[in-house]
């Protein structure tokens, strides 16, 4: 306030942004309503009961933004670091403090109140990810100054597994969105999703036998994958060269071959052939590299070479990484087991609600689903099965629009600022956002994982509602500063 | 801008994803929520429970009022066997007086149904009396997942007119499928007028819509009960028959095997149905309904048959009646020709034998006389008429016509299930039949109701009412009124037969005659004109005994048709019988002297030798 005396930062901050945040949450607070209130019960506002303390939440929310927007923006930067280890700190010892509550040791109680740390240190860490990026000099295309950014991510991302909130953890790979944005190569997006490709392939069609052979149609699509990939790169990387032309020969040749052969001679399992196809593509790739000194040629033989060994190492990392919860989860999500009234139970009941909503709903407090608790977490993880059940395709895919203007808002926002410290810093409050919802979202629509991390602004609690308020009220802080300093000028 | 290059077009990148995101999940919704109604349904049959208020079944009463068929509580004990957990079974088989063995085989009877669910309750056992249910309720807390449904049994307030009350069932799965009104567990008439008029009898379902929660707990009415539907009770029948005329017909027919019907020839309304042998009908309720109903079934008198109208028999001589008035009818005849009877019909070495009587002899004394000769030289001179049909097979047909158009080889259509069609030979029959050609001669048992001609009892005791009101009859029927409402209208319609009503009187003259002073003397009842026809049916053992009639001889009260097997002569025990009912009725009594005389009869059996 003392920079621009005269302007009070509240009448400069973006009106879209905030008015989108009310409507979410009020759209929010009558989704609790819906969901944690009994047939008949419309005693909203007692403090007892979750809407009424929601309502606490959201009015200290309120207090809390406007807090952040009367300080300094300046001061964001020069508490970044110290907040950032401050929570590291936090984090680690956590565990040590907390209770054990269903399997996590992730919340503090502070008397009345139990708070997580984990949701505020999303936000410590895009401060110290944003001031890192705005350091002079800064590139995040070199490989050293990309690793230091990952580095800070994934450190509270390791102190949160350790809590055993996979699910909290699993966020952080949402600032690899804003990473993408500030330069880091595409291929490391390209080879994320060429590994879940892998892996969801990989496990979901691992028993289907390929006909006439003794290979599963799991791995040999995998090696197929692997083959065409690597070609498409040497496509892409090496337009000037023919060998994309001659290695697709050789495989179709090889592979058609040995289906042919396994067809007519004698079935055999083929994924042989296509392994010692890989290797062989690798070994011409090493060879050429060894040859011309083109490192293009030795990272794409190391992309065909991991995407091998991330075949055939997914399997232990599916029984031994994750824990047995989590691996029925996966396999039941990608329809390996059923399980209607296990694991799959939440989210066939959470399709249910949804389903049953129709395209006006059943109407506010008629959701059968969600009030007579046939959907598990239903005001928290679930909510948006209510939203579904009661307000119907219309009211839920209005509540996915306000989530695609707030974003498409925010990367308009981000892109305005005119320090890389705000643009970063914005870029990781919408990445967050963005991958909250659609892990979410998805989840209860049976796209996703059951992965349990709250709905941004929907889902009852505070701890995550502030988590968010914080990181969205000092991103609309920082825009504020940047449009007084603008006019200012 | 910091970097070599200018990354800021990634924007675009991260605007198309979550676009794209966004639309992909919008398209999701759309396919869960508006493509398909089973996330509705299922969400239903989550959160609703539909508890169904059973209504109670109509009463039946005779034709005056005196009750017949009432309903008394009884608890059905039921189970959900997803939470029939940890339950004391030993303790359980005890309260309620089975075995472990009927216990375990209950349960897989249970999971055998076709429309079995481990999470609805499933009938487990049927129509506990009051006083063992007792007991059970007291102990129904430590029986996890077992609950008890209040329903009515129906109890019988007589031991009469089992075939025309018939008695009420579980469901069967065919009666499920052919009406969806209906779900397991469910009761439904089986015979008689329970089933006939099962629909008006069994009222309307009520519902009520209970929430319940995802531990199965009743959280109160959907939307306040809003959708509830209280139960429509069933409507009360008022049956034709007369509970003390269907008590005297039960008793004559004791010990014997037959039918006595007896119809109100004004309405068509049966007055009583009698079919021997007969069987309690409270042996159909209750636990032991299923060995009872073993027992009678494999009872080889039938008692279950209802012979009034599932039997089909040879009518006999009262079926010259029918012949007389075809004859008339066609002109074959006129009342003044006169057939020559030399102790029965002989032509071209064909010889019908008949008894003594004066010949030549006109149509009344040999209706009286129950002459046979008279009346196959009828149905030869019709048959052989050339002038008139121009085949036999066309006076056939002529024939049939005529016998149909007066209730004969067909159903007539009787409120009561099972009825038989009887059988009344067409040309095309005897075409099929018979080697060659064939003519009046060749088929000339007919004229006598013999041969292949075959009627139930109904339809014997439907020409005595026919012949009563001179010509036309109403469908019989037995149901007098339903509460509320009105029976069929097919019951007030009147039928015409094909004869002129003039020629009806010779039939009644004949008919009058043969109780004043032929075969049916024994018919006579002192105050009224009584008409009647005996008949005495050949068959493969000793013959039939029949009797048709109808009193008083103008406007007629009542027509009556009775049918002993093997009862021999016509006057042996139709006439008598007959009689009786006839009496009982006018007179709503019987005097001393008939008392008498039904004594005897009740105690006059007559031995089946191949039925034992």
């Amino acid at each position: 306030m003392n920079n621009t005396p005269g302007i009070n930062p509240i009448f400069r901050v973006d009106w879209v942004v905030i008015l989108i945040y009310m409507a979410l949450l009020a759209f929010g607070w009558i989704s609790i309503c819906g969901a944690s209130h009994e047939i008949g019960d419309t005693d909203f506002f007692s403090l007892s009961t979750r809407t009424g303390k929601q309502l606490i939440w959201i009015g200290c929310a309120f207090g809390l933004g406007t807090f952040l927007l009367l300080i300094d923006d300046r001061y964001f930067d020069t508490v970044a670091n110290v907040l950032y280890w401050f929570m590291m700190v936090v984090l680690l010892i956590t565990p040590f403090l907390a209770k054990d509550i269903k399997g996590s040791r992730s919340w503090i109680s502070l008397g009345e109140v139990s708070l997580q740390p984990a949701e505020f240190a999303k936000c410590a860490t895009a401060l110290a990810v944003a001031k890192l990026a705005g350091t002079y000099g800064f590139d995040m295309t070199s490989p050293r100054h990309l690793a230091r950014a990952a580095g800070m991510i994934l450190l509270p991302m390791g102190l949160i597994v350790l809590q055993k909130e996979t699910g909290s953890a699993l966020v952080y790979f949402a600032f690899f969105l804003m990473l993408y944005r500030e330069g880091m190569p595409g291929c490391f997006l390209f080879t994320g999703v060429a590994a879940v490709t892998y892996f969801v392939v990989g496990i979901r069609y691992a028993d289907l036998p390929l006909p006439y052979t003794e290979t599963g149609v799991g791995e040999f699509v995998v090696l197929l994958l692997i083959w065409i990939f690597t070609i498409g790169m040497l496509r892409v990387y090496l337009p000037r060269t023919r060998h994309a032309l001659r290695l697709f020969l050789w495989g179709f040749v090889l592979q058609g071959g040995a289906w042919l052969f396994s067809r007519f001679i004698a079935p055999f399992d083929i994924a042989w052939v296509q392994v010692t196809l890989c290797l062989l593509i690798v070994g011409y790739l090493i060879w050429h590299f060894v040859d011309t000194r083109v490192g293009k040629y030795f990272y794409i033989a190391m992309f065909a070479l991991g995407s091998m060994v991330f075949l055939y190492s997914s399997d232990y990392a599916l029984n031994r990484v994750l824990q047995p919860h989590q691996q029925t989860r996966v396999k039941v999500l990608l329809g390996v087991e059923e399980d209607a009234a296990g694991a799959g139970y939440n989210v066939n009941q959470s399709k249910i609600a949804i389903g049953s909503g129709g395209l006006e709903g059943k109407g506010f407090m008629n959701g059968t689903q969600t009030k007579l608790k046939y959907v598990p977490e239903q005001d928290t993880d679930f909510i948006f099965c209510t939203v579904g059940e009661e307000e119907g395709f219309i009211g839920s895919a209005a509540v996915l629009l306000l989530f695609l203007s707030l974003l498409l808002r925010l990367i308009y926002l981000s892109e305005r600022q005119s320090t890389v410290f705000g643009r970063v810093y914005g870029y990781c409050v919408l990445s967050i956002i963005f991958f909250h919802v659609l892990i979410n979202v998805g989840m209860v629509m049976g796209l996703m994982p059951v992965i349990g991390i709250p709905l941004p602004f929907f889902s009852y609690g505070g701890s995550s509602l502030w988590g968010f308020t914080l990181l969205l009220f000092i991103f609309l802080r920082m825009d504020v500063g940047n449009t007084i300093r603008r006019e200012t000028r | 801008m910091s970097g070599k290059y200018n990354f800021s077009n990634r924007k675009y990148v991260i605007g198309a994803v979550a676009i794209m995101v966004t639309v992909l999940y919008m398209l999701r919704l759309f396919a869960l929520q508006l493509m398909s109604d089973d996330y509705k349904k299922n969400a239903d049959s989550n959160a609703f429970r539909k508890e169904i208020q059973y209504p109670s079944r109509g009463l039946i009463m005779d034709r005056r009022g005196r009750l017949m068929v009432y309903n008394e509580p009884s608890y059905n004990i039921m189970v959900v066997m997803n939470e029939q957990i940890g339950v004391d079974t030993a303790d359980f088989c005890r309260t309620i007086g089975i075995t472990r063995e009927q216990y375990e085989q209950k349960m897989q009877e249970i999971k055998a149904k076709r429309n079995y669910s481990r999470y609805t309750p499933q009938l487990f056992m049927a129509q506990i009396p009051a006083e063992e249910f007792s007991v059970f309720r007291e102990k129904l807390f430590r029986f996890k997942g077992f609950s008890i449904e209040k329903r009515s049994t129906r109890h019988y307030a007589t031991t009469l007119a089992a075939h025309i009350l018939g008695d009420v069932g579980e469901v069967s799965e065919h009666d499920i499928e052919e009406d969806s009104y209906y779900q397991s567990g469910d009761y439904i008439g089986k015979l008689g007028v329970e089933r006939s008029y099962e629909k008006q009898l069994r009222g309307e379902k009520g519902m009520k819509i209970m929430l319940r929660d995802v531990h199965g707990r009743t959280q109160g009415h959907y939307q306040n009960g809003k959708y509830d539907k209280a139960p429509v009770p069933g409507k009360n029948l008022t049956l034709s028959i007369d509970m003390d005329l269907q008590a005297l017909a039960e008793r004559l027919l004791e010990g014997k095997l037959g039918a006595i019907v007896a119809i109100e020839p004004r309405t068509g309304e049966i007055l009583c149905m009698a079919s021997s042998p007969t069987y309690n009908p409270n042996l159909l309720i209750g636990r032991d309904r299923g060995k009872s109903h073993k027992a009678l079934k494999e009872d080889k008198k039938s008692p279950m048959l209802n012979r009034a109208v599932m039997g089909t028999y040879p009518p006999g001589s009262t079926f010259k009646i029918t012949q007389a008035l075809i004859g008339l009818q066609e002109g074959i005849i006129t009342p003044q020709t006169q057939f020559p009877c030399s102790r029965g019909f002989n032509y071209k070495g064909l010889h019908v034998g008949c008894h003594g009587h004066g010949s030549p002899i006109s149509l009344v004394p040999a209706i009286a006389t129950s002459c046979n000769s008279y009346f196959c030289w009828n149905l030869y001179r019709m048959f052989g008429s050339r002038d008139k049909y121009a085949t036999v097979q066309d006076a056939m047909t002529r024939w049939k016509d005529h016998l149909v158009s007066m209730g004969y080889g067909y159903k007539l259509g009787v409120d009561l299930p099972g009825e038989a069609r009887g059988m009344i030979p067409n040309a095309e029959f005897y075409d099929k039949h018979i080697q060659g050609r064939w003519n009046g001669l060749t088929v000339i048992s007919i004229s006598i109701g013999q041969g292949e001609v075959t009627a139930t009892p109904l339809q014997i005791a439907n020409l005595a009412a026919t012949v009563a009101n001179r010509g036309h009859y109403y469908t019989p029927h037995v149901v007098h009124a339903v509460q509320g409402g009105q029976i069929d209208p097919a019951y007030r319609k009147v039928h015409r037969t094909m004869v002129d009503k003039k020629w009806y009187d010779y039939a009644v003259a004949g008919m009058r005659q043969a109780v004043t002073g032929g075969t049916c003397r024994g018919a006579n009842l002192p105050g009224y004109e009584v008409c009647g026809k005996t008949g005495t049916a050949q068959n493969r053992g000793h013959d039939h005994s029949a009797f048709m009639g109808f009193a008083p001889m103008n406007n007629p009260r009542i027509a009556v048709a009775v049918y002993v097997e093997n009862g021999g002569f016509g006057a042996t025990y139709g006439v008598p019988i007959g009689a009786l009912i006839m009496e009982q009725y006018l007179n709503d009594s019987l005097s001393v002297a008939s008392q008498e005389k039904a004594e005897a009869l009740q105690n006059r059996h007559i031995s089946y030798p191949y039925y034992e």
